[in-house]
Protein backbone atom coordinates (compact mmCIF):
# COMPACT_ATOMS: atom_id res chain seq x y z
CA UNK A 1 0.00 0.00 0.00
CA UNK A 2 2.92 2.53 0.94
CA UNK A 3 4.55 1.56 -2.84
CA UNK A 4 1.08 1.99 -4.12
CA UNK A 5 0.44 5.55 -2.60
CA UNK A 6 3.67 6.70 -3.66
CA UNK A 7 3.88 5.90 -6.71
CA UNK A 8 0.48 7.01 -7.32
CA UNK A 9 2.01 10.58 -6.16
CA UNK A 10 4.95 10.79 -7.96
CA UNK A 11 2.48 10.09 -11.20
CA UNK A 12 0.27 13.08 -9.60
CA UNK A 13 3.57 15.45 -9.29
CA UNK A 14 5.09 14.35 -12.48
CA UNK A 15 1.49 15.31 -14.21
CA UNK A 16 1.82 18.72 -13.13
CA UNK A 17 -1.95 19.72 -13.53
CA UNK A 18 -2.98 18.21 -11.00
CA UNK A 19 -0.54 20.56 -8.68
CA UNK A 20 -0.95 23.37 -10.44
CA UNK A 21 -4.75 23.46 -10.16
CA UNK A 22 -5.04 22.33 -6.58
CA UNK A 23 -2.34 24.44 -4.87
CA UNK A 24 -1.16 27.07 -7.35
CA UNK A 25 -4.10 28.22 -9.12
CA UNK A 26 -6.12 29.05 -5.41
CA UNK A 27 -2.63 30.55 -4.34
CA UNK A 28 -2.83 32.68 -7.30
CA UNK A 29 -6.07 33.78 -6.77
CA UNK A 30 -5.41 34.66 -3.18
CA UNK A 31 -2.77 36.72 -4.12
CA UNK A 32 -4.40 38.84 -7.43
CA UNK A 33 -7.62 39.22 -4.65
CA UNK A 34 -5.16 40.59 -2.09
CA UNK A 35 -3.37 43.09 -3.81
CA UNK A 36 -6.84 44.64 -4.84
CA UNK A 37 -7.79 47.18 -2.62
CA UNK A 38 -11.51 46.74 -3.56
CA UNK A 39 -11.07 43.15 -1.27
CA UNK A 40 -9.64 44.92 1.45
CA UNK A 41 -12.44 47.07 2.59
CA UNK A 42 -14.50 46.66 5.73
CA UNK A 43 -18.17 46.29 4.34
CA UNK A 44 -21.61 46.89 6.22
CA UNK A 45 -22.91 43.89 3.84
CA UNK A 46 -20.16 41.53 5.44
CA UNK A 47 -21.02 42.31 9.41
CA UNK A 48 -17.55 44.66 8.87
CA UNK A 49 -15.36 42.10 7.40
CA UNK A 50 -13.78 42.50 3.93
CA UNK A 51 -14.17 41.03 0.92
CA UNK A 52 -10.95 39.09 1.34
CA UNK A 53 -12.03 37.71 4.83
CA UNK A 54 -15.11 35.81 2.98
CA UNK A 55 -13.37 34.71 0.26
CA UNK A 56 -10.49 32.50 2.47
CA UNK A 57 -12.79 29.95 3.05
CA UNK A 58 -14.35 30.14 -0.19
CA UNK A 59 -10.56 29.66 -1.93
CA UNK A 60 -10.39 26.95 0.79
CA UNK A 61 -13.61 25.05 -0.94
CA UNK A 62 -12.14 25.92 -3.81
CA UNK A 63 -9.43 23.36 -3.24
CA UNK A 64 -11.53 20.58 -2.57
CA UNK A 65 -13.99 20.98 -5.46
CA UNK A 66 -11.21 21.61 -7.91
CA UNK A 67 -9.09 18.38 -6.72
CA UNK A 68 -12.33 16.38 -6.32
CA UNK A 69 -13.84 17.07 -9.50
CA UNK A 70 -11.07 18.42 -12.08
CA UNK A 71 -8.37 16.60 -11.14
CA UNK A 72 -9.13 13.25 -9.49
CA UNK A 73 -12.05 12.10 -12.08
CA UNK A 74 -10.18 12.00 -15.30
CA UNK A 75 -7.16 9.69 -13.72
CA UNK A 76 -9.53 7.30 -12.51
CA UNK A 77 -11.26 6.88 -15.29
CA UNK A 78 -8.48 7.16 -17.73
CA UNK A 79 -7.33 4.18 -15.12
CA UNK A 80 -10.57 2.61 -15.94
CA UNK A 81 -10.10 3.30 -19.69
CA UNK A 82 -7.06 2.30 -20.70
CA UNK A 83 -7.16 -1.24 -18.53
CA UNK A 84 -5.16 -0.26 -16.12
CA UNK A 85 -8.06 -1.62 -12.65
CA UNK A 86 -8.99 -4.66 -14.94
CA UNK A 87 -4.95 -5.66 -14.78
CA UNK A 88 -4.81 -4.78 -10.80
CA UNK A 89 -8.35 -6.67 -10.47
CA UNK A 90 -6.02 -9.77 -11.13
CA UNK A 91 -3.56 -9.00 -8.78
CA UNK A 92 -3.89 -10.11 -4.68
CA UNK A 93 -3.79 -5.77 -4.27
CA UNK A 94 -6.71 -5.78 -6.73
CA UNK A 95 -8.41 -1.92 -7.87
CA UNK A 96 -9.64 -1.11 -4.45
CA UNK A 97 -6.58 0.59 -2.88
CA UNK A 98 -5.82 2.18 -5.91
CA UNK A 99 -8.63 4.48 -5.44
CA UNK A 100 -7.75 4.66 -1.79
CA UNK A 101 -4.13 5.45 -2.61
CA UNK A 102 -5.95 7.98 -5.25
CA UNK A 103 -7.79 9.80 -2.22
CA UNK A 104 -4.51 9.91 -0.08
CA UNK A 105 -3.01 12.26 -2.76
CA UNK A 106 -6.18 14.28 -3.14
CA UNK A 107 -6.29 14.38 0.98
CA UNK A 108 -2.58 15.09 1.46
CA UNK A 109 -2.79 17.87 -1.52
CA UNK A 110 -5.27 19.50 0.11
CA UNK A 111 -3.55 19.45 3.16
CA UNK A 112 -0.45 21.31 1.71
CA UNK A 113 -2.86 23.90 -0.22
CA UNK A 114 -5.17 24.85 2.59
CA UNK A 115 -2.19 25.40 4.74
CA UNK A 116 -0.46 27.24 2.58
CA UNK A 117 -3.52 29.30 1.52
CA UNK A 118 -4.12 30.23 5.41
CA UNK A 119 -0.06 31.16 6.10
CA UNK A 120 -0.05 33.01 2.99
CA UNK A 121 -3.54 34.76 3.94
CA UNK A 122 -2.53 35.52 7.41
CA UNK A 123 1.16 36.75 6.86
CA UNK A 124 0.68 38.47 3.61
CA UNK A 125 -2.73 39.83 3.96
CA UNK A 126 -3.49 40.27 7.84
CA UNK A 127 -6.34 37.88 7.50
CA UNK A 128 -6.92 36.25 10.76
CA UNK A 129 -6.26 32.43 11.23
CA UNK A 130 -10.10 30.52 11.82
CA UNK A 131 -10.80 31.65 15.47
CA UNK A 132 -12.49 28.25 15.81
CA UNK A 133 -9.89 26.33 14.91
CA UNK A 134 -11.25 22.65 15.44
CA UNK A 135 -14.91 23.56 13.90
CA UNK A 136 -13.24 25.24 10.73
CA UNK A 137 -10.70 21.77 10.32
CA UNK A 138 -14.12 19.16 10.88
CA UNK A 139 -15.58 21.24 8.13
CA UNK A 140 -12.65 20.97 6.02
CA UNK A 141 -12.76 17.57 6.76
CA UNK A 142 -16.55 16.91 6.21
CA UNK A 143 -16.48 18.54 2.91
CA UNK A 144 -13.73 17.07 1.72
CA UNK A 145 -15.50 13.71 2.46
CA UNK A 146 -18.46 15.27 0.62
CA UNK A 147 -16.57 16.52 -2.63
CA UNK A 148 -14.51 13.49 -3.14
CA UNK A 149 -17.83 10.97 -2.92
CA UNK A 150 -19.36 13.69 -5.78
CA UNK A 151 -16.03 13.53 -7.45
CA UNK A 152 -16.06 9.04 -6.96
CA UNK A 153 -19.96 9.50 -8.32
CA UNK A 154 -18.54 11.66 -11.51
CA UNK A 155 -15.81 9.35 -12.02
CA UNK A 156 -18.68 6.42 -11.80
CA UNK A 157 -20.97 8.27 -14.22
CA UNK A 158 -17.95 8.90 -17.03
CA UNK A 159 -17.03 6.55 -20.00
CA UNK A 160 -13.66 7.51 -20.01
CA UNK A 161 -11.09 9.85 -19.10
CA UNK A 162 -11.84 12.62 -21.28
CA UNK A 163 -15.59 12.00 -20.47
CA UNK A 164 -14.98 12.26 -17.10
CA UNK A 165 -13.09 15.55 -17.36
CA UNK A 166 -16.12 17.71 -19.11
CA UNK A 167 -18.79 16.16 -16.70
CA UNK A 168 -16.39 17.17 -13.68
CA UNK A 169 -16.44 20.59 -14.76
CA UNK A 170 -20.03 20.53 -15.53
CA UNK A 171 -20.19 19.91 -11.97
CA UNK A 172 -17.41 22.06 -10.36
CA UNK A 173 -18.44 25.53 -11.97
CA UNK A 174 -22.34 25.80 -10.32
CA UNK A 175 -20.94 24.13 -7.46
CA UNK A 176 -18.23 26.79 -6.91
CA UNK A 177 -20.35 29.72 -8.15
CA UNK A 178 -22.97 28.42 -5.26
CA UNK A 179 -19.89 28.54 -3.43
CA UNK A 180 -19.72 32.49 -3.59
CA UNK A 181 -16.60 32.26 -5.82
CA UNK A 182 -17.69 35.07 -8.08
CA UNK A 183 -20.66 36.46 -5.47
CA UNK A 184 -20.38 35.83 -2.10
CA UNK A 185 -23.42 33.83 -0.43
CA UNK A 186 -24.11 36.66 1.85
CA UNK A 187 -24.95 38.76 -1.06
CA UNK A 188 -26.97 36.06 -3.41
CA UNK A 189 -30.95 36.71 -3.67
CA UNK A 190 -32.40 34.53 -1.04
CA UNK A 191 -33.64 31.79 -3.21
CA UNK A 192 -30.09 31.49 -4.56
CA UNK A 193 -28.94 31.42 -0.96
CA UNK A 194 -30.90 28.38 -0.01
CA UNK A 195 -30.29 26.83 -2.79
CA UNK A 196 -26.30 27.48 -2.27
CA UNK A 197 -27.31 26.45 1.83
CA UNK A 198 -27.86 22.53 0.09
CA UNK A 199 -25.05 22.23 -1.88
CA UNK A 200 -21.61 20.88 -0.46
CA UNK A 201 -19.95 24.36 -1.22
CA UNK A 202 -22.23 26.51 0.05
CA UNK A 203 -22.64 24.37 3.28
CA UNK A 204 -19.11 23.92 3.64
CA UNK A 205 -18.12 27.12 3.01
CA UNK A 206 -21.20 28.59 5.52
CA UNK A 207 -20.03 26.47 8.00
CA UNK A 208 -16.18 27.85 7.38
CA UNK A 209 -16.77 31.57 7.30
CA UNK A 210 -18.59 31.03 10.73
CA UNK A 211 -15.83 29.17 12.02
CA UNK A 212 -13.60 31.93 10.60
CA UNK A 213 -15.83 34.25 13.23
CA UNK A 214 -15.32 32.16 16.26
CA UNK A 215 -18.55 30.36 15.96
CA UNK A 216 -18.79 26.71 16.18
CA UNK A 217 -20.47 26.12 12.56
CA UNK A 218 -24.03 25.25 12.52
CA UNK A 219 -25.00 21.68 12.55
CA UNK A 220 -27.47 21.86 9.72
CA UNK A 221 -24.71 22.74 7.36
CA UNK A 222 -22.11 19.61 8.71
CA UNK A 223 -25.02 17.49 8.58
CA UNK A 224 -25.21 18.67 4.70
CA UNK A 225 -21.95 17.95 4.51
CA UNK A 226 -22.17 14.23 5.90
CA UNK A 227 -25.45 13.36 3.71
CA UNK A 228 -23.60 14.67 0.60
CA UNK A 229 -21.05 12.50 1.40
CA UNK A 230 -23.18 9.74 2.66
CA UNK A 231 -25.30 9.86 -0.50
CA UNK A 232 -22.64 10.52 -3.51
CA UNK A 233 -20.33 8.07 -1.96
CA UNK A 234 -23.49 5.11 -1.86
CA UNK A 235 -24.38 5.94 -5.58
CA UNK A 236 -21.18 5.76 -6.54
CA UNK A 237 -20.66 2.47 -5.40
CA UNK A 238 -23.37 1.28 -6.83
CA UNK A 239 -22.73 2.35 -10.57
CA UNK A 240 -18.34 2.09 -9.99
CA UNK A 241 -17.41 0.00 -12.73
CA UNK A 242 -13.87 -1.79 -12.99
CA UNK A 243 -14.09 -1.88 -16.47
CA UNK B 1 -3.07 -36.52 -10.82
CA UNK B 2 -0.94 -33.38 -11.42
CA UNK B 3 -3.82 -31.55 -12.96
CA UNK B 4 -3.29 -27.44 -11.63
CA UNK B 5 -6.18 -25.75 -13.57
CA UNK B 6 -9.55 -27.99 -14.14
CA UNK B 7 -12.68 -26.56 -16.28
CA UNK B 8 -16.08 -28.31 -16.63
CA UNK B 9 -18.97 -27.57 -18.30
CA UNK B 10 -18.03 -23.87 -17.96
CA UNK B 11 -20.75 -21.33 -19.24
CA UNK B 12 -21.04 -17.84 -19.74
CA UNK B 13 -23.75 -15.34 -21.79
CA UNK B 14 -23.91 -11.55 -21.63
CA UNK B 15 -27.63 -10.74 -22.42
CA UNK B 16 -28.79 -13.09 -24.43
CA UNK B 17 -25.85 -13.52 -26.43
CA UNK B 18 -23.61 -16.59 -25.25
CA UNK B 19 -19.55 -16.05 -25.30
CA UNK B 20 -19.12 -19.95 -23.81
CA UNK B 21 -21.95 -22.39 -24.43
CA UNK B 22 -19.54 -25.25 -23.06
CA UNK B 23 -16.50 -25.18 -22.16
CA UNK B 24 -14.18 -28.05 -20.52
CA UNK B 25 -10.70 -28.73 -19.96
CA UNK B 26 -7.63 -29.84 -17.53
CA UNK B 27 -4.19 -28.44 -17.81
CA UNK B 28 -1.50 -30.26 -15.92
CA UNK B 29 1.35 -29.03 -14.12
CA UNK B 30 4.15 -28.09 -15.86
CA UNK B 31 2.25 -27.58 -19.40
CA UNK B 32 2.28 -25.26 -21.98
CA UNK B 33 -1.16 -25.16 -22.77
CA UNK B 34 -2.71 -23.48 -25.53
CA UNK B 35 -6.66 -21.91 -26.20
CA UNK B 36 -6.83 -21.51 -29.73
CA UNK B 37 -9.90 -20.43 -31.72
CA UNK B 38 -11.20 -17.99 -34.22
CA UNK B 39 -11.77 -14.78 -32.84
CA UNK B 40 -15.07 -14.38 -30.75
CA UNK B 41 -14.87 -18.13 -30.36
CA UNK B 42 -14.89 -17.56 -26.37
CA UNK B 43 -10.88 -17.65 -25.72
CA UNK B 44 -11.33 -14.54 -24.06
CA UNK B 45 -14.06 -15.22 -21.84
CA UNK B 46 -12.98 -18.49 -20.93
CA UNK B 47 -9.51 -17.08 -19.72
CA UNK B 48 -11.28 -14.11 -17.78
CA UNK B 49 -13.30 -16.92 -15.88
CA UNK B 50 -10.02 -18.20 -14.93
CA UNK B 51 -8.49 -15.18 -13.45
CA UNK B 52 -11.18 -14.39 -11.77
CA UNK B 53 -12.12 -11.35 -13.82
CA UNK B 54 -15.32 -12.94 -14.59
CA UNK B 55 -18.03 -15.05 -12.67
CA UNK B 56 -19.57 -18.37 -14.66
CA UNK B 57 -22.98 -18.70 -15.30
CA UNK B 58 -22.42 -22.20 -14.86
CA UNK B 59 -20.39 -25.09 -14.57
CA UNK B 60 -16.74 -25.45 -12.15
CA UNK B 61 -13.53 -23.46 -12.44
CA UNK B 62 -10.88 -24.97 -10.31
CA UNK B 63 -7.18 -23.48 -10.03
CA UNK B 64 -4.84 -24.83 -7.98
CA UNK B 65 -7.48 -26.28 -6.57
CA UNK B 66 -9.55 -23.23 -5.45
CA UNK B 67 -12.08 -21.22 -7.34
CA UNK B 68 -10.69 -18.10 -8.92
CA UNK B 69 -14.27 -15.97 -7.21
CA UNK B 70 -14.49 -17.52 -3.49
CA UNK B 71 -10.02 -17.52 -3.07
CA UNK B 72 -9.73 -14.81 -5.23
CA UNK B 73 -6.70 -13.55 -3.26
CA UNK B 74 -4.82 -16.80 -2.60
CA UNK B 75 -5.40 -17.53 -6.63
CA UNK B 76 -4.06 -14.41 -7.75
CA UNK B 77 -1.23 -14.86 -5.82
CA UNK B 78 0.20 -17.60 -7.68
CA UNK B 79 -1.72 -17.13 -11.31
CA UNK B 80 0.43 -14.70 -13.29
CA UNK B 81 -1.88 -12.96 -16.37
CA UNK B 82 -0.88 -10.57 -19.46
CA UNK B 83 -3.81 -8.94 -20.61
CA UNK B 84 -4.50 -8.47 -24.49
CA UNK B 85 -5.91 -4.77 -23.84
CA UNK B 86 -4.80 -3.38 -20.44
CA UNK B 87 -2.27 -0.75 -20.12
CA UNK B 88 -0.26 1.50 -18.10
CA UNK B 89 -0.04 4.63 -16.54
CA UNK B 90 1.60 6.82 -19.42
CA UNK B 91 3.68 8.60 -17.49
CA UNK B 92 4.90 5.48 -15.04
CA UNK B 93 8.72 4.14 -15.62
CA UNK B 94 9.65 0.76 -16.63
CA UNK B 95 11.28 0.72 -12.88
CA UNK B 96 8.45 2.19 -10.99
CA UNK B 97 6.22 -0.44 -12.59
CA UNK B 98 8.06 -3.43 -11.54
CA UNK B 99 8.63 -2.06 -8.10
CA UNK B 100 4.74 -1.54 -7.44
CA UNK B 101 4.02 -4.87 -8.90
CA UNK B 102 6.70 -6.80 -6.78
CA UNK B 103 4.72 -4.98 -3.71
CA UNK B 104 2.00 -7.04 -4.70
CA UNK B 105 3.69 -9.95 -4.06
CA UNK B 106 4.98 -11.97 -0.84
CA UNK B 107 8.06 -13.60 -3.08
CA UNK B 108 8.80 -11.51 -5.96
CA UNK B 109 11.27 -12.48 -8.76
CA UNK B 110 14.41 -9.59 -9.51
CA UNK B 111 13.56 -7.34 -11.51
CA UNK B 112 16.79 -6.04 -13.30
CA UNK B 113 17.05 -10.04 -14.46
CA UNK B 114 13.42 -9.81 -15.54
CA UNK B 115 13.76 -7.21 -17.74
CA UNK B 116 17.24 -8.28 -19.23
CA UNK B 117 15.53 -11.81 -20.11
CA UNK B 118 12.68 -9.81 -22.09
CA UNK B 119 15.28 -7.39 -23.83
CA UNK B 120 14.43 -4.23 -21.31
CA UNK B 121 17.40 -4.11 -19.67
CA UNK B 122 18.69 -0.31 -19.31
CA UNK B 123 15.03 0.78 -20.29
CA UNK B 124 14.01 1.19 -16.19
CA UNK B 125 14.34 5.43 -16.14
CA UNK B 126 11.54 4.88 -19.61
CA UNK B 127 7.90 5.84 -19.36
CA UNK B 128 5.79 3.55 -20.19
CA UNK B 129 3.85 6.05 -23.00
CA UNK B 130 7.63 5.85 -24.61
CA UNK B 131 7.59 2.76 -24.93
CA UNK B 132 7.22 0.86 -28.01
CA UNK B 133 4.55 -1.44 -28.74
CA UNK B 134 6.75 -4.45 -28.76
CA UNK B 135 8.83 -2.64 -25.37
CA UNK B 136 5.17 -2.24 -23.53
CA UNK B 137 4.20 -5.70 -24.61
CA UNK B 138 7.46 -7.20 -23.02
CA UNK B 139 7.03 -5.30 -19.97
CA UNK B 140 3.70 -6.56 -19.62
CA UNK B 141 5.16 -10.44 -19.74
CA UNK B 142 7.61 -8.99 -17.05
CA UNK B 143 5.00 -8.28 -14.55
CA UNK B 144 2.83 -11.22 -15.35
CA UNK B 145 5.80 -12.90 -14.26
CA UNK B 146 7.38 -11.20 -11.62
CA UNK B 147 5.27 -12.45 -8.83
CA UNK B 148 6.93 -15.85 -9.59
CA UNK B 149 3.59 -17.23 -10.10
CA UNK B 150 2.86 -21.34 -10.25
CA UNK B 151 0.75 -20.55 -13.43
CA UNK B 152 0.64 -18.23 -16.30
CA UNK B 153 -1.79 -16.90 -18.12
CA UNK B 154 -0.51 -15.16 -21.48
CA UNK B 155 -3.25 -13.38 -23.86
CA UNK B 156 -1.92 -12.88 -27.59
CA UNK B 157 1.84 -13.20 -25.98
CA UNK B 158 3.55 -12.39 -29.23
CA UNK B 159 1.52 -10.02 -30.99
CA UNK B 160 3.11 -6.66 -32.27
CA UNK B 161 6.91 -8.15 -31.65
CA UNK B 162 9.25 -8.35 -34.25
CA UNK B 163 10.73 -11.85 -35.40
CA UNK B 164 13.45 -12.11 -33.27
CA UNK B 165 11.53 -10.70 -30.02
CA UNK B 166 8.86 -13.33 -30.77
CA UNK B 167 11.55 -16.21 -30.56
CA UNK B 168 13.31 -14.85 -27.48
CA UNK B 169 10.32 -14.45 -25.77
CA UNK B 170 9.49 -18.38 -26.85
CA UNK B 171 12.97 -19.16 -25.37
CA UNK B 172 12.17 -17.36 -22.10
CA UNK B 173 8.51 -19.13 -22.18
CA UNK B 174 10.07 -22.34 -22.52
CA UNK B 175 13.15 -21.76 -19.67
CA UNK B 176 9.75 -20.39 -17.26
CA UNK B 177 8.28 -24.01 -18.00
CA UNK B 178 11.30 -25.68 -17.30
CA UNK B 179 11.20 -23.69 -13.87
CA UNK B 180 7.96 -25.46 -13.08
CA UNK B 181 5.29 -22.86 -14.11
CA UNK B 182 2.44 -24.34 -15.84
CA UNK B 183 1.55 -21.76 -18.69
CA UNK B 184 -1.95 -21.48 -20.61
CA UNK B 185 -1.06 -19.73 -24.23
CA UNK B 186 -3.88 -18.00 -25.73
CA UNK B 187 -3.17 -16.98 -29.24
CA UNK B 188 -4.32 -16.83 -32.79
CA UNK B 189 -0.41 -17.52 -34.22
CA UNK B 190 0.01 -21.02 -35.23
CA UNK B 191 3.10 -21.50 -35.25
CA UNK B 192 3.74 -19.73 -31.85
CA UNK B 193 0.95 -22.69 -30.91
CA UNK B 194 2.74 -25.60 -32.86
CA UNK B 195 6.50 -24.25 -31.57
CA UNK B 196 4.98 -24.10 -27.90
CA UNK B 197 2.35 -25.75 -26.85
CA UNK B 198 2.39 -29.29 -25.49
CA UNK B 199 -1.17 -29.63 -25.93
CA UNK B 200 -4.10 -27.40 -27.13
CA UNK B 201 -8.08 -27.20 -26.48
CA UNK B 202 -9.62 -25.76 -30.11
CA UNK B 203 -12.43 -23.38 -28.93
CA UNK B 204 -15.01 -22.63 -31.80
CA UNK B 205 -18.81 -21.41 -30.83
CA UNK B 206 -17.82 -21.18 -27.11
CA UNK B 207 -17.48 -24.97 -27.37
CA UNK B 208 -14.18 -26.87 -27.50
CA UNK B 209 -14.04 -28.78 -30.90
CA UNK B 210 -11.17 -30.98 -30.17
CA UNK B 211 -7.97 -31.04 -27.54
CA UNK B 212 -4.88 -32.78 -28.26
CA UNK B 213 -0.93 -32.46 -29.13
CA UNK B 214 -0.29 -29.96 -32.14
CA UNK B 215 0.47 -33.49 -33.81
CA UNK B 216 -3.11 -34.92 -32.83
CA UNK B 217 -5.04 -32.40 -34.58
CA UNK B 218 -2.63 -31.78 -37.57
CA UNK B 219 -3.14 -35.79 -37.99
CA UNK B 220 -6.62 -35.76 -37.17
CA UNK B 221 -7.47 -32.63 -39.56
CA UNK B 222 -5.25 -34.71 -42.08
CA UNK B 223 -3.22 -31.66 -42.58
CA UNK B 224 -0.11 -30.29 -43.50
CA UNK B 225 0.74 -27.62 -40.88
CA UNK B 226 -1.28 -26.84 -37.62
CA UNK B 227 -2.55 -23.68 -39.48
CA UNK B 228 -4.46 -25.77 -42.09
CA UNK B 229 -5.72 -28.15 -39.29
CA UNK B 230 -6.82 -24.85 -37.67
CA UNK B 231 -8.54 -23.73 -40.60
CA UNK B 232 -10.15 -27.21 -41.21
CA UNK B 233 -10.83 -28.15 -38.10
CA UNK B 234 -13.18 -24.64 -37.86
CA UNK B 235 -14.99 -25.03 -40.83
CA UNK B 236 -14.90 -22.23 -42.77
CA UNK B 237 -12.48 -19.92 -44.08
CA UNK B 238 -10.61 -18.26 -41.44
Amino acid sequence: MITLTLTELRLFLRERSGPAFGVGLPLLLLVIFGNLPFYNKHRDDLGGLTLLDTYVPILVAFVLAMLALNVLPPVLAGYREKGVLRRLRTTPVGPVRVLAAQLIVMLLTAVVSVAALLLVARFAFGVVLPRQFAGFLLTILLAALALLAVGLLVTAAAPGGRAANALGAVVFYPLVFLGGLFLPIQTMPATLRHLSHATPMGAAVTAMQDASNGHWPHWLALVTLLAWAAGAAVLAARLFRWE
Amino acid sequence: MGSVIEVEHLHKSYGGTVAVDDVSFTVGQGEIFGILGRNGAGKTTTVECLVGLRRPDRGTVRVLGRDPQRDHAEVTRRVGVQLQDSQLPERLRVGEAMRLYQSFYPEPADSRELLAQLGLAGRERTPYGKLSGGQKQRLSIALALVGRPRIAVLDELTTGLDPHARRDTWDLIAGIRAGGVTIVLVTHFMPEAERLCDRIALIDAGRVLVTGSPGELIARAGQPTLEDAFVSLTGRNA
